[in-house]
């Protein structure tokens, strides 16, 4: 006895409802956001009490902004993946549940190019 | 559509606390937490490229008493977040997930993270100058 619906087999999904494309980034942007991690709070300790022309130099040196701008690319894709999970747990009703994810997947894009051009600014 | 008479694993509530599930509800909420802490680099970068007026006034609210609430928060939940994640990497390899190594790991992660948030609170104060 199967105890899938008949649109569940039509549309041969399984239970996840999609293929392994979510899982696989999630943990590809997990491993980037580890070395990018250690480095972030390095850079906070590092940073601690400095005045507004050492932060700033520090972020216009090339590597920081580069590992910053690397690290707002994961950081952002990594948290509309894991939102969008919690959003399909707890949010019930399609219409609400569609509704809050395509929300935090254009927040969490904007939000990343927003800070993509702060690092930029101060780089250039 | 057919739906009925499907088995139905019992509720959250009739199991037994345990260690490896308060650090999995845990390892979601962090990830909440540090979804909203996002959001404050966003605000400290923003300031940064806006001019020294602007970074004042960030770093001023970071550095009240709720700012450092909120980073004393933010930093054990990255911590936390970054240790379990690791966890969760090596169980995707298939390593650990044997009961009494998910365990052992489960402790591990809560003794990094506070052992880590600590470490970087000193490290801070000490960049600071105000431990001398």
């Amino acid at each position: 006895m199967s105890m899938r619906t008949p649109i569940a087999r039509v549309r041969g999904l399984g239970a996840a409802k999609s293929g392994t494309q979510h899982w696989w980034m999630q943990r590809l942007t997990a491993i980037a956001l580890v070395p990018l991690t250690v480095w972030f709070v390095v850079s906070v300790i590092y940073l601690t009490g400095a005045d507004y022309a050492h932060v700033r130099a520090w972020l216009a040196s090339p590597l920081s902004a580069i590992l910053m701008l690397l690290l707002i690319a994961a950081t952002f894709y990594h948290l509309q993946l894991g939102l969008q999970v919690i959003i399909e747990d707890y949010v019930h009703g399609e219409a609400a549940k569609l509704g809050c994810i395509i929300g935090v997947k254009l927040a969490s894009f904007a939000l990343a190019v927003t800070a993509a051009f702060a690092v930029l600014k101060v780089a250039f | 559509m057919t739906t009925g008479n499907r088995p139905l694993s019992p509720h959250l509530q009739i199991y037994r606390w345990q260690w490896t599930m308060l650090l999995s509800i845990t390892h979601r909420a962090t990830g909440i937490a540090l979804a909203v802490g996002a959001l404050m680099l966003v605000c400290w970068l923003l300031a940064l490229a806006g001019g020294a007026d602007a970074f004042a006034a960030v770093n001023g609210f970071l550095a009240s008493w709720f700012g450092r609430l909120l980073l004393f928060g933010w930093t054990w939940s990255l911590l936390y977040h970054f240790s379990n994640g690791i966890r969760h990497l090596f169980w995707d390899v298939g390593l650990g997930l044997e009961l009494p190594s998910a365990q052992a790991s489960a402790y591990a992660v809560v003794a990094v993270s506070l052992a880590g948030t600590l470490a970087v609170w000193i490290g801070g104060y000490m960049a600071a100058g105000a431990l001398g």
